[in-house]
Order: structure tokens, then C-alpha cells, then sequence
């Protein structure tokens, strides 16, 4: 059976594998990129360790901006209720 | 220390739980199709409901009790580790997403053992996974059961017994008499409440210490290792920390207490509006609690036992009135991590057991009866067990965390995306999935070839899992999918 609903929720489903992979990046790339060296020698923004505020901070900040805007413009509105609605 | 501006805000807060019991109940008596009602609230959630009870299910005692005592004495790195958790607040809505909540309405089912039922007609799928429900999540029952008693405890000064009772019979009420629908209303409060609660914490414990940057070069002049993401004995590599992202981030889908969520939603919007506050929220609990107890280590250092960090440090930053609330936060972390594996374990025993094998034309009285009971009855058990607990919170419920996630991760996903999966596949990469877990966990403890013991099992059961169905494929050439 083809449901056409399955198409928008496969895309979706693509989108959500997609950010994750966006997110590991910029988790792992700021934390161990600026944070590999020695603890003395860190550079703060904040307060916090630049690794920390990159990785931790400013990358969560992003990534639920990022949301707001996939989910706006990509997410579809669709019933998910039975289609002919003649349960019942 | 009968401390009263403290316990009053949690009395309260216990009260306003009751209530939304018995006022969920109504709706469990009036329903006319209680198992629907009672097991999953009618599918009636919205967006923000969703959300929080996703986010509270979640969070539990280890992001409120155990994990801020981990990142006391490990430091930054670990509330980096704890940041793989931002996750599970919109990659599960995402990847079971509209495809899980529309199968499970064709497939008319109420839980995620229903859903493999009709998937894939087989009862040895179905019979592998009431098992693994039913002792992981009563092993992790317990050990929430037991945080709950402990943070009571030290609160109040009661002994641990009457602790136990006093948690035992408040979560138990409501449950028993209102269902999901209460578990999922609660769970609102509780989510708001771990929210604040967290955000408070946090504030104060910086105003306590004088500024970010005065705590830090205290943490700096104490082991400079703290502040960097390898953990205060470097022992935290970017491997193993990585592997966390499968654990406790992306492997959340693989929950049955996570995954029976995701079709209980009223309609997409509802889904996508919980994407959003789900994240926020997660983000902001796990970010807060976790570096709330690194930032704990100069405000309040010599702290021998992690789990004491928590209540200490909030009962010695934040006035009485702002501790109460604080303290009602892990209290509440831990009532709805409890009440939904109370009902889910219950679903499986009344829905997935009893009526698919003992009993499957039992009336709709009788079924009601059932679930009280059988739900009253767990309920009694895991306090005995509570009475004579185990240690080590967090790596017992991380174990039953990865176990289950070995089980359920592809028969789930690969269920709903990939129609060659068949009964075969899914038996195998089950029990492949759960033996590997047990046997690493058991020889090798959390840390296998340099990752997190969860990774090889998952990798495992994905390999049975395509290799067992793509073998024997040609026994499902007429088999029609719906999905």
C-alpha cells in the first residue's frame, strides 16, 4: 500500500538524521578542536572556556534557532488519523 | 532538621500531583475505550504536553542526583558528555515521526508491543520484548524508587523506610486511579517544576561563587583539567565520550517508555511544536543541572559521596523558600521517570501478556480490574525490592538504558522503514542485541574497545538484523506491508 502521508514522514525522518549529524559536528569540532590543548592556556568567552562556550553554549543555541526554522519552513502538516475515516 | 520552609513548597507540590489524579481518573471511569484511556490518555496530547512529558520521562534521577555528583568531581568534560542527550528531544519526534503515530492508529495499537505484534506477526517477538520490558524497567523502577527515598531522606531526616512509603504511595496513587492521561498531566507539572527548578539552581550557584570566570580559575587552580573536555583524570576520551551520542542521544528512540510516546500525540502540529519545547527543555535541564554540579566544586568543596552534591548545594545557596521548589525538581525527575515505567510495565503485562495469550476475550470490566491490580502489584513489588537497595544509581539505570536500546532500536526503526525486515530479522537482532549487551557489559563493565559497551551490541543487532531478514526473504515475497 502507498500511502502518500509516507512520504512527507520519510522526508522528515531524513531531516531528522540530518541534523544530528550537523549537531556531532559542531559538539565535536569546537570541543576537542579548541579544547585539545593545555587547560592553562584556554581562552575564555563569558567566562567559560572558548571549547566550552562553543561546544556547549552558542552550538545548543544554534541548533534549536536551526529547529525553529527546518520545522517552519520544511515540516508538513499532515492527518494522521485513518484516511477515509470509516473506523468506527 | 525538620527544615519547614523547605518541605512545605514539596507538600504542595505533592498535592497539586494528587489532584490531576483524581481528576485523570474521571476520565478513566467515563472512557469507553478503557484500555485506549487508561494506557495511552486517549491520544490526546498536545504540543506542550508532549513535550514535557517526553522531556520528564527522560530526565530522571540520574540527570538531577547522580550526574551533577559524576560532573563534581569529573568537570566540564562531563556536561560536554551530557550534551549528547539534546538529541532525544527531536531526533525520536523526527525519525519515528508521522510514519509511527500513523501505523500505530492503522495497526490500532496502544503500545510499542502492539505495533511489533502486527508488524511482525510473530510471538516470539512479542514474548522477547514483554521480557525485556519487564525486567530492565523494573530494575530501573528500582533504582529510581530508591533515589526518591534517598532525596526524601536527607530532606526531611525521616529513615529510608518510612522515605520509601511516603514516595511509594504518592506515585502509586495517581497512577493506579488516573492512568496515562494523569501520568502525562503530572508529568507537565513535573517537567515545569525540573525547568525552573534547574534554571534556579544554576543562577544561584553562580551568584554563590562569585561570577563564572572567579569559579573557574578556582577549578583551574585545582586541577586545570577540569575545565577541559577530558575529565579531571583525563580519562574521558573523545572516542568514548563520542559513543554517548548512541547511548544516551540517538539510542533514546529504542525505549519503549520514549518510543509509546510518539504515538499518543493528537495531530502533527502537536508533534511539531514538541520538537521545539522538548529541545529547549531537555537542553536546558541537562545543560543546567550538569554544569551546576562542576560549578558546586568551588562553592561547596570536600563533597565524598557525588549523590549528596545536589540537595547540599542547594539547601546551602538558595534561600529556604527557592530550595524548596529547587529540591521538588529532582523529586519530580524522578515521579515521572517512575510513573511512566509503572505504566508502561503494567501495559505489557495486562495488554501484550494477559490479552494476547491468557485471556483475549476478557471484558472491558474485567480489564479494568486487571490493570488496577496489576499496576498496584508492581507497584508493591519494586518497593520491596527498594528496601534493601543496590548502590551505584547511575550505571544501574544506564544498564538497563543500553539493554533495552539493544532490543528494541531495529525492530523498531527498520519496522517502519524498511519493508524486507521480517520476524526473523527482528527475533535475531533482539536477542543478539540483549546477549552481546549483557555479556560485554558483564566481562568488559561500561567500556569496550575504547567505546561506551552499547555501540558494539547496537552495531551487532543491526548486522543480524538486515543479514537474518535479507536471508530469509524469499519466505515474505507475499507478504503485503502497509508500511
Amino acid at each position: 500500500m502507498n500511502d502518500k502521508r509516507y512520504k512527507v514522514a520519510h522526508r522528515e525522518a531524513l531531516i531528522g538524521i540530518a541534523l544530528v549529524v550537523v549537531n556531532f559536528a559542531i559538539w565535536f569540532g569546537f570541543a576537542y578542536g579548541l579544547g585539545s590543548g593545555n587547560p592553562k592556556e584556554y581562552t575564555y568567552v563569558f567566562g567559560f572556556p572558548a571549547w566550552f562556550f562553543y561546544s556547549c553554549i552558542a552550538g545548543t543555541i544554534f541548533m534549536i534557532v536551526l529547529l525553529m526554522v527546518i520545522i517552519k519552513f520544511f515540516f508538513k502538516d499532515v492527518p494522521i488519523e485513518e484516511e477515509d475515516g470509516d473506523d468506527q | 532538621m525538620m527544615n519547614w520552609q523547605v518541605i512545605l513548597p514539596l507538600i504542595f507540590f505533592l498535592v497539586i500531583i494528587f489532584l490531576i489524579g483524581i481528576w485523570a481518573n474521571k476520565h478513566v471511569m467515563q472512557s469507553n475505550s478503557f484500555l485506549q484511556e487508561y494506557f495511552l490518555g486517549g491520544r490526546q496530547m498536545g504540543g506542550f504536553l508532549l513535550a514535557m512529558t517526553m522531556m520528564a520521562t527522560y530526565g530522571s534521577a540520574s540527570s538531577f542526583i547522580g550526574g551533577p555528583g559524576v560532573a563534581y568531581n569529573t568537570g566540564l568534560g562531563w556536561v560536554l558528555l551530557s550534551m549528547a542527550q539534546l538529541p532525544a528531544g527531536y531526533y525520536v519526534l523526527m525519525v519515528l515521526g508521522k510514519k509511527f503515530a500513523i501505523i500505530a492508529r492503522k495497526y490500532k495499537a496502544i503500545t510499542l508491543i502492539d505495533f511489533l505484534h502486527e508488524r511482525y506477526k510473530s510471538n516470539f517477538v512479542v514474548i522477547v520484548s514483554a521480557l525485556s520490558i519487564i525486567i530492565f524497567l523494573f530494575a530501573s523502577m528500582a533504582a529510581q524508587w530508591i533515589g526518591g527515598a534517598r532525596l526524601i531522606e536527607s530532606l526531611t531526616g525521616l529513615n529510608y523506610t518510612s522515605a520509601l512509603f511516603i514516595f511509594a504511595i504518592v506515585v502509586l496513587v495517581y497512577v493506579i486511579i488516573g492512568g496515562f492521561r494523569a501520568v502525562a498531566l503530572t508529568d507537565a507539572v513535573q517537567g515545569t517544576v525540573m525547568f525552573l527548578g534547574s534554571v534556579i539552581l544554576l543562577v544561584g550557584t553562580i551568584i554563590a561563587g562569585g561570577g563564572v570566570s572567579n569559579i573557574m580559575s578556582d577549578l583551574v587552580a585545582e586541577n586545570p583539567k577540569l575545565v577541559s573536555p577530558f575529565g579531571a583524570d583525563g580519562s574521558l576520551t573523545p572516542l568514548y565520550v563520542s559513543t554517548f551520542w548512541i547511548l544516551i542521544g540517538i539510542g533514546v528512540i529504542g525505549l519503549p517508555q520514549i518510543a509509546v510516546r510518539a504515538m499518543s500525540y493528537k495531530n502533527s502540529r502537536s508533534m511539531h511544536s514538541a520538537i521545539i519545547i522538548g529541545t529547549i527543555a531537555i537542553g536546558t535541564v541537562m545543560f543546567g543541572m550538569h554544569l551546576t554540579g562542576v560549578l558546586a566544586r568551588p562553592v561547596l568543596p570536600g563533597i565524598d559521596i557525588g549523590d549528596k552534591v545536589m540537595p547540599l548545594l542547594t539547601l546551602k545557596v538558595l534561600p529556604p523558600y527557592l530550595a524548596g521548589i529547587v529540591l521538588a525538581a529532582p523529586m519530580a525527575a524522578i515521579m515521572s521517570t517512575v510513573n511512566a515505567l509503572l505504566m508502561l510495565v503494567s501495559s505489557t503485562i495486562v495488554k501484550d501478556i494477559y490479552l494476547n495469550y491468557i485471556k483475549p476475550k476478557a471484558n472491558d470490566h474485567e480489564v479494568k480490574r486487571l490493570s488496577f491490580l496489576v499496576t498496584a502489584l508492581i507497584g508493591l513489588a519494586v518497593i520491596i525490592i527498594a528496601l534493601k537497595p543496590p548502590s551505584l544509581l547511575v550505571w544501574l539505570n544506564l544498564f538497563s538504558f543500553g539493554g533495552l536500546e539493544s532490543v528494541f532500536v531495529w525492530p523498531v526503526v527498520l519496522g517502519l522503514y524498511w519493508k524486507k525486515g521480517n520476524k526473523y530479522g527482528a527475533a535475531s537482532s533482539m536477542i543478539v542485541g540483549l546477549v552481546s549487551y549483557i555479556f560485554i557489559y558483564e566481562k568488559w563493565g561500561t567500556t569496550f574497545l575504547g567505546m561506551h559497551t552499547v555501540t558494539t551490541s547496537i552495531l551487532l543487532s543491526l548486522v543480524s538484523y538486515v543479514v537474518v531478514s535479507l536471508l530469509s526473504s524469499s519466505k515474505f515475497k507475499d507478504v503485503k506491508h502497509i508500511i
